[in-house]
């Protein structure tokens, strides 16, 4: 089930034992058949860590969604809510608490795990609705850093961004320490951190604190990460904005992916049997887990779209020419030796069939005309053309009311690569937006504005062109189907914080040190000591292994961008990838909106 | 929707930029289609049966999987789970196959370790009371989990016990210097969660002006309460220390969130009014009050109009009955809405679309692509036609567009807008080049045809007209054309 976890440089199958085994600690500690009540965002990560054999294992018998009304009918002895500690959740539980047949035999007992950590404020909160007293485990489930890939981790924590730059709120900040104060209890300790933004700055301080204070985290393990590179969002604010467009970006861009999974589009993939006369075409979505367990995804989800095609041409071949090979099968021997390939052939055709499907749907779309012009549009700002005034493209978007977040996400962009935009443009565009969108997203826009991704050019100075060239941000000569740079990964630009990355591991920042002053927030370096029995010995050509953390999000192109480093022949370092959540542009700005519906209770 | 394929391959071949597209040299849909055609033979011969790949219910999950469970056990009893039982049985052994001894950790006790390792015992864990383990039972005694086994705890230890999840009475730090501490090592923390319990601490234990004047030199703990009185919902608080900050804007914004919640419109817009007077950044004033304006204007139309539906006597509403009511609605879509319903109407009235321009100062521009947008969909084209026919002083009618003719021509085209009607708005793009290719794109034949003449472009013409009607009076017109001895061509 987790076999993809262990196929990375970093086994991260540890990771993921340790979080079921703290599950089924917990569970045991409620003694007694179970019922558990999950917060519905919950679901996903967890299943992440285990399945539904772990819990019913340890006698979770009915698992329900957590809604307001009175719990249904279940005789098991404890009823566990799994939540995450919002307060509008702690709402819903004491409705259900409350509604509790108090004279129904036997009684049920009640327990709440939060997830990732226990919280004061809510409990303080259950106890103003007097329902406190009722549970009898009150417990936290460290579900820090969740392992999505052999090489990926991720908190997903929605909303870590605006927490951290519109909030000032330090909390996810906190967790994603922790989270690499396990990481290190498991995997030793890192013995050099880097970091660029203020909340990397922040994330660095508390970990040496932590190991100060809590010595027991202090261990033997050989160090299997060389470096921990930690990077704000802010930093590069630029990068999510633009449309990702290597296939699982595309994907994502698309569809959606949620913790591993993806929704499509049914009609094609209906099964075409003879005689089934399509009766029964599958209304519901199709569901498909995408990771790097499946061998042909792991081939093709970091290429450039326009890469995928021959690739999947390819291996229809392969696969054709693998069931020919019946016809020459004569010997029981041979015929014995081809029947027992069959079930890996099976596989791997319909792995062919389903990303054939997949990739047709997106070809759909990024044949249209609007997602060409959509792209001429962002390649234009990322190269830095007429970033300065309005421009004719986002006028007519909104003229034709497009969806509002992706008129945001080319403003933003334009804004960004500009340094800011001039007062007078910026108004416009505001204007423009709430006229036609509705006033209340006055509040959207100061959101934005808030978090820096909007702004009027205050300086009078744009910085962009200059970190643009020295970065080498925009590659005019990029090579879709043989990459030889990252700027492949958006058909032209290298994402900022990959580059970054790059270039910290050859030859160093000392070589940037003017760039890095304009981007936001400080750069710093620390060591942290490892006992003398630790230090390693590289053997000659052993490539380094770096963390890169990305605090406030990071999409799957940038993903796709640090694979293609670890994979170069001559680069010297392989990447782990860890974030407080996977975005894309569309879900990061969505995150920054005001919600505008009241509450659905 | 989709342009020409030939037209596409033009303006990618004119950009400076690369197109995105599977690379038309390899022929990518033909490869898509190769092996998509390959997947399809393979179906006839091997059993369609993905036994040996993971096994997915009628919802696309994963059985087994934690989501697809919740519906299952929600939905069914206990003995329909039993016959599942193979399906999860192998999905459990599979798991067990796993090697179980990567790790020996569970992640509480990577931290919680302490008993395995006592050399790292520190003074307090000697002192407090048992293992973390132990913690358990004493919860099963509500009553005295508040109640404190040591009474003095230092303000740091006792920040430390809280991120450890234990609970602790911060009652008895009385003296303000002691809860600035512990406020201070909370934040030194970083733990969100404990300086937020220290802070609803400090807020039932202080004085407002105190707090407040201790937190405007305590930034961190400051984002911390603002963000814990949005959460909690605790508006006057959070205006009071707004105010008191002198976060002026921040305080009129937060409170014209408030509409939001307010259902009622009367009520909205008797909210909205008493929003005026904030102290918004001048932009946005004017926002606001425009916001308040349009809502005004809105609830006045409403009742207009739904009186005149119901009534049944006004022709409009009869034939293109209301899909939903107009309040609430953005300034555009109240445009639209105005153009659509109450064009001909003068401008004294609240609801005519030249009462609207003026009132919200909507730019030409935005005006003309509505209302054209609106009366195209109604197919009045004689609305269409004058609202780009200027007259001079003179006494000469001009067409004019300030949105340009071929933005105008795409829009008619959207709305279905006979060929006729087009035709007549193709010829007056400017560019000759973008004339055409709407006129290819739409099939205004007379339009190419015309053009092609003028350009004395014999070959396209000629080669044009296999695109038109056998026996059409269009073919006709280009046999003439190319039989006019009098035409220089260029070609």
């Amino acid at each position: 089930m987790a076999a993809h976890l262990s196929s990375g440089r970093v086994n991260l199958t540890a990771l993921r034992e340790a979080g079921r085994r703290e599950l089924r600690e917990f569970l045991d500690k409620c003694a007694g058949s179970k019922a558990i009540v999950w917060d519905e965002y919950l679901t996903g990560p967890f299943g992440l860590i285990a399945q539904y054999s772990l819990l019913k294992e340890h006698e979770v018998e009915k698992m329900f969604t957590l809604k307001p009304g009175r719990l249904p009918q279940a005789d098991v002895k404890n009823i566990i809510f799994f939540v995450r500690p919002k307060l509008e959740l702690m709402d819903i539980i004491t409705d259900n608490v409350l509604r509790e047949d108090r004279g129904r035999s036997p009684q049920r007992d009640f327990h709440i795990l939060f997830v990732p950590r226990r919280s004061l404020l809510c409990e303080q909160w259950l106890k103003e609705q007097g329902v406190l007293g009722s549970f009898i485990h009150r417990e936290q489930y460290s579900l820090d850093l969740i392992p999505f890939d052999g090489d990926l981790l991720s908190m997903e924590s929605e909303s870590a961004f605006k927490e951290c730059y519109l909030e000032s709120d330090q909390t996810s900040l906190y967790h994603a320490a922790k989270g690499l104060m396990t990481l290190q209890a498991l995997y030793g300790t890192i013995p050099q951190i880097f970091g660029k933004g203020e909340c990397a700055r922040h994330v660095a301080n508390m970990m040496i604190r932590m190991k100060r204070e809590f010595p027991g985290s202090q261990n033997s393990i050989f160090p299997v990460f060389d470096t921990l590179l930690l990077l704000d969002r802010n930093v590069d604010l630029l990068t999510p904005l633009a449309t990702q467009l290597t296939y699982e970006g595309l994907i994502d861009e698309i569809y959606g992916i949620q913790n591993t999974y993806v929704k499509l589009p049914p009609e094609k993939f209906a099964p075409k049997k003879q005689g089934e006369g399509g009766k029964d075409l599958p209304t519901e979505p199709k569901k498909l887990q995408l990771n790097s367990a499946e061998e042909l995804y792991a081939e093709i989800r970091d290429k450039n779209f326009n890469a995928v095609g021959s690739v999947l041409s390819k291996k229809a071949k392969i696969i054709s020419a693998a069931f020919e090979e019946r016809h020459h099968a004569k010997t029981v021997g041979e015929i014995k030796q081809f029947v027992s390939q069959l079930p890996h052939m099976q596989a791997a055709r319909s792995s062919l069939a389903n990303h054939t499907s997949i990739a047709e749907l997106i070809k759909d779309i990024t044949t249209s005309e609007d997602f060409f012009d959509n792209l001429t549009v962002e390649q234009e700002f990322m190269s830095g053309i007429d970033t300065d005034k309005v421009n004719n493209y986002i006028e007519d978007c909104i003229a034709q009311k497009h969806p509002l977040i992706k008129i945001l996400r080319l403003v933003c962009l334009q804004s960004v690569c500009n340094s800011g935009l001039k007062q007078k443009v910026l108004d416009h565009y505001k204007k423009e937006i709430i006229q036609t969108y509705g006033y209340e997203h006055i509040l959207t826009l100061n959101n934005l504005e808030k978090a820096g991704l909007l702004k009027s050019q205050t300086s009078g100075r744009n910085n962009y062109p200059t970190i643009r060239k020295t970065l080498r941000l925009w590659m005019d000569d990029v090579n879709e189907q043989n990459p030889n740079d990252i700027s492949y990964v958006y058909s032209g630009y290298a994402p900022l914080s990959v580059r970054l990355a790059q270039l910290l591991a050859r030859p160093g920042w000392r070589s940037i040190e003017e760039v890095l002053k304009m981007l936001p927030g400080p750069h710093f370096e620390e060591r942290q000591q490892l006992p003398t029995g630790l230090q390693k010995k590289r053997q000659h050509g052993e490539n380094r292994v770096t963390l890169v953390f990305f605090l406030g999000g990071v999409t799957y192109a940038e993903i796709a961008a640090l694979r293609f480093l670890s994979q170069m022949e001559d680069g010297g370092t392989e990447y782990v990838i860890a974030t407080t959540k996977l975005i894309n542009g569309t879900s990061w700005i969505k995150s920054l909106m005001e919600k505008l519906e009241p509450a659905p209770f | 929707m989709s342009r020409a394929r030939a037209d596409e391959e033009e303006y990618w071949h004119s950009s400076k930029f690369r197109a995105f597209t599977f690379d038309d040299e390899d022929d990518e849909l033909s490869q898509l289609k190769e092996s998509k055609r390959a997947v399809n033979s393979l179906r006839d011969i091997v059993d369609d049966d993905d036994d040996d790949l993971e096994k997915v219910s009628w919802s696309g999950d994963p059985v087994g999987s934690i989501s697809w469970s919740i519906k299952e056990t929600a939905s069914s009893s206990t003995s329909s789970l039993e016959s599942r039982d193979s399906s999860l049985q192998k999905g459990y052994s599979s798991y067990s196959a796993f090697p179980k001894q990567a790790s020996s950790y569970s992640l509480s006790s990577l931290f919680k370790g302490r008993n395995k390792l006592p050399s790292f015992q520190s003074l307090s864990d000697a002192l407090s009371d048992t293992g973390v383990k132990n913690y358990a039972p004493e919860l099963r005694r509500p009553k005295a989990e508040y109640k404190d086994y040591s009474s003095d705890w230092s303000p740091k230890d006792t920040v430390r016990r809280m991120q450890r999840g234990k609970v602790c009475s911060l009652e008895r730090f009385r003296s303000l210097q002691d809860k600035l501490v512990l406020l201070d090592e909370a934040v030194a923390g970083h733990d969100g969660n404990i300086i937020t319990a220290v802070l609803i601490f400090l807020k039932r234990t202080l004085r407002k002006e105190i707090l407040f004047q201790e937190l405007e030199v305590r930034q961190v703990a400051l984002c911390h309460l603002i963000h814990f009185l949005k959460e909690t919902g605790e508006q006057k608080l959070l205006l009071d220390l707004l105010r008191f900050l002198d976060r002026t804007e921040e305080v009129a914004l937060s409170q014209y969130r408030e509409h939001l919640n307010i259902q009622d419109v009367e009520k909205r817009r008797e909210f909205l009014k008493g929003c005026i007077g904030l102290p918004f950044s001048a932009e946005d004033t004017s926002h606001v009050q425009d916001h308040y304006t349009l809502l005004e204007r809105q609830i006045i139309i409403e009742a207009n109009d739904r009186h005149l539906e119901t009534a049944g006597q006004s022709e409009i509403f009869r034939k293109y009955p209301r899909k939903a009511s107009i309040l609430n609605m953005p300034l555009v879509t109240t445009l639209f809405y105005s153009c659509f319903y109450h064009y001909t109407e003068a401008e004294g009235t609240f609801s005519s679309p030249t009462n609207l321009k003026k009132t919200f100062k909507i730019p030409d521009k935005q005006y003309v692509l509505t209302a054209l947008a609106a009366r195209a969909k109604l197919r009045a084209w004689n609305d269409v036609d004058a609202l780009f026919t200027t007259k001079n002083w003179l006494g000469y009618t001009k067409k004019k567009a300030p949105i340009g003719f071929h933005r105008v021509v795409e829009i008619l085209q959207r709305n279905n807008a006979p060929v006729q009607v087009l035709q007549e708005y193709v010829r007056l793009v400017e560019d000759v080049e973008t004339q055409l290719n709407l006129a290819t794109k739409y099939k205004c034949h007379d339009v190419v045809i015309d053009t092609y003449r003028d350009l004395k472009d014999r070959i396209q013409l000629a080669a044009y007209r296999c695109k038109v009607e056998r026996g059409s009076a269009e073919e006709e017109k280009i046999d003439s054309i190319l039989n006019n001895t009098q035409i220089r061509w260029k070609n």
